[in-house]
């Protein structure tokens, strides 16, 4: 139970980073691009509510520093966030729960896809030692993982949709219909996610598969894999059941870490494809200087990482009997 | 097969010790193959960058031509929105594009080894606050932190972006040196320094860092990358400088300017083929950094029946 505790106690010190970071940066910053903001806000909004913008942001602060974060820690976690310029009169919180669960659904599904595709063909690759998928995999692999996201996506998007017509340009559903569910929406929506999602497959699943493939590696030199051949049994069995279970555990691990790289990448897809989720609203909050908007986001991203991580945390404890001792 | 057998006499000539660990790691990487590509395209970009005037047959910033024309001889890549060559542009971009990776990977690296190194020679709980803040930042994602950086930042110079991908870049770094220094940290010449009397500064400098080289110099090549990718996805979105000359920069107007639909791929494509071939060089010399030091991931060669 101990690693339970200590990667829930990670996750809480992440959070409060998270937090903190999101409350020092517009202070830290030299001017107040956030100040010139907030005046378009003055006799639209409730008192109340530009005040809690203006603590979040960091402008007119009359009280003191310390007053002022705890104000903000209270603001954050019930959610009154402010109002969106860009998306104005709607409020923060309620535009940024619009755009969540486009983004979740995208990326969490592509992203799975990802690690349990790249876990199966690094097993292979290790397996097949000196075999075609080992000798060609880990070069290609590492010069895909050179190409940037967006450029994948642009590149996607000219292949697939300008050339071929195969798929649509953009967002997450035709523009015409609005969201019910029906089957003809639903088809929609995984016509338009499918492009998208195949980019952060392709440019993801490379570090899945060679860390993969590396452990995989070094597992299969294990003496309790050469006593399972000596045993006789079936290779599958020992592919899967003796190396494979174990060379798992750290690319579980690795998972955790290379999430956030993940997410980066995947922000800027949905800003290739005009995907209406948090990447791309937060390139619409930057570009409409809509403050409030662009730290909420943030944070969100932020948590949702974090979340992530420690369901991967909680996978690994399960998994991996070796967590569970006291030590 | 002429180099490997030259790259081994010179690891059996007998040669000074610490000397001896660099010529290896130097002659190993020229017979690894993908070290060599990497090295190659590294070598490329490091001519085109420094003659890009005379590389250029146009200046990139000039409108003269006619818009959106197709490639041809005159024009290469054909030329942008405004008349611009795109070709010239592509050349000279690769000034920014590789400066940016080359400082803002060294100042990566440098920050990595300063908390790396330090969190594992103090050790207790200097150790374990750095590196708990070393966790956090692995974790927390990197482009929305970039971007919400660069949206405060008041100009959009080189420097920022330099300042916005060191503060987000180190944390992998420091992570690989802290358990790299912490097996040193045992070892029997520190021990004899400590002894002599040496100052904490002069060991982690003279002591410690020297035999991490080669753990550093693969460090740096990752941050490189981090740098090549982190860059050209600010400046895509437009938080690098728009007048400058980048590789970002030019895939920030093609798509500002719908290249895609307006008929000219070749202004997405070659900025993109640019990035990734830089990029890609860093990784390829990394990983066959990676092969040299772990001989078990060293390609096999199929047995012959």
């Amino acid at each position: 139970m101990s690693y339970l505790l200590r990667r829930l106690e990670f996750f809480a010190i992440t959070l409060w980073a998270a937090l903190t970071v999101n409350f020092l940066l517009p202070r830290l910053m030299p001017g107040s691009p956030a100040e010139a903001m907030l005046v378009r806000f003055h006799g639209r909004v409730s008192p109340q509510t530009v005040k809690a913008m203006e603590i979040a942001l960091g402008v007119h602060s009359d009280q003191n520093i310390v007053q002022q974060y705890f104000e903000y820690l209270g603001n954050t976690f019930t959610g009154n966030l402010g109002v969106s310029l860009t998306f104005f009169p709607t409020s923060v919180a309620k535009v940024v729960m619009l755009a969540l669960p486009w983004s979740l659904g995208l990326v969490g599904t592509a992203t799975v896809i990802a690690f349990i595709l790249g876990t199966l063909v690094g097993m292979l690759a290790a397996w097949r030692r000196g075999g075609i998928f080992d000798a060609i995999l880990p070069p290609v692999l590492i010069i895909i993982s050179a190409f940037p996201y967006f450029w994948i996506a642009l590149f996607c998007l000219l292949l697939f949709s300008l050339t071929l017509n195969w798929f649509p340009l953009g967002f997450a559903y035709d523009l015409t219909s609005s969201i019910n569910l029906s089957w003809d929406f639903i088809g929609q929506v995984v016509s338009h996610a499918f492009l998208p999602a195949l980019t952060i497959v392709i440019t993801s699943i490379g570090g899945w598969i060679l860390t993969m493939r590396n452990t995989m590696i070094t597992t299969l030199a294990e003496d309790y894999v050469k006593m399972a051949r000596a045993k006789g049994l079936s290779p599958l069995r020992i592919m899967l059941q003796y190396a494979g279970r174990n060379a798992i555990l750290p690319n579980l691990t690795g998972f955790a870490m290379s999430l956030g790289f993940v997410i980066s990448g995947a922000i800027l897809v949905e800003i290739v494809f005009n995907y209406p989720g948090l990447g791309f609203m937060l390139l619409q909050a930057v570009n409409g200087e809509d403050f409030a908007l662009m730290q909420a986001l943030f944070l969100l991203i932020t948590v949702a990482v974090l979340v992530a991580v420690l369901i991967a945390d909680v996978l690994t404890a399960w998994l991996d009997p070796r967590t569970r001792e006291a030590t | 097969m002429a180099v490997p057998a030259l790259a081994s006499q010179e690891i059996a000539e007998p040669v000074e010790p610490r000397a001896g660990v660099l010529r290896n790691v130097f002659s190993s990487l020229m017979s690894n193959r993908k070290a060599l590509a990497g090295l190659a395209v590294l070598l490329l970009f490091t001519v085109v960058s420094v003659f890009a005037p005379v590389l250029a047959p146009y200046d990139p910033h000039s409108l003269q031509f006619d818009a959106l024309l197709p490639p041809s001889i005159q024009h290469l890549l054909g030329t942008a929105a405004n008349g611009q060559d795109i070709f010239s542009q592509l050349v000279w971009s690769t000034r920014e594009s590789l400066l940016l990776a080359v400082v803002a990977g060294v100042f990566a690296t440098a920050v990595s080894v300063v908390i790396g190194v330090t969190a594992a020679y103090l050790g207790g709980a200097w150790d374990h606050v750095l590196n708990l803040f070393t966790d956090v930042f692995l974790v927390i994602p990197t482009l929305p932190l970039m971007i919400v950086i660069a949206a405060y930042a008041e100009s959009h110079g080189v420097w920022v972006l330099i300042t916005v991908i060191t503060v987000t870049g180190w944390s992998y770094g420091a992570r690989q040196l802290r358990s790299q220094a912490l097996s040193l940290r045992n070892r029997e010449f520190l021990d004899a320094a400590r002894v002599r009397g040496e100052r904490s500064l002069y060991i982690i400098f003279f002591e410690v860092l020297p035999n991490m080289t080669s753990l550093i110099v693969a460090i740096f090549l990752g941050a490189a990358l981090y740098a090549v990718l982190a860059a050209a996805g600010l400046q895509f979105i437009g938080l690098g400088d728009t007048n400058d000359l980048s590789w970002g920069t030019m895939l920030y107007w093609a798509q500002h300017n719908g290249a895609l639909l307006a008929g000219q791929p070749l202004w997405v494509i070659a900025p993109g083929l640019c990035i990734a071939a830089l990029g890609g060089a860093f990784a390829l010399v990394n990983y066959a950094f990676d092969e040299i030091s772990n001989p078990a991931l060293r390609p096999v060669k199929k047995r012959k029946r």
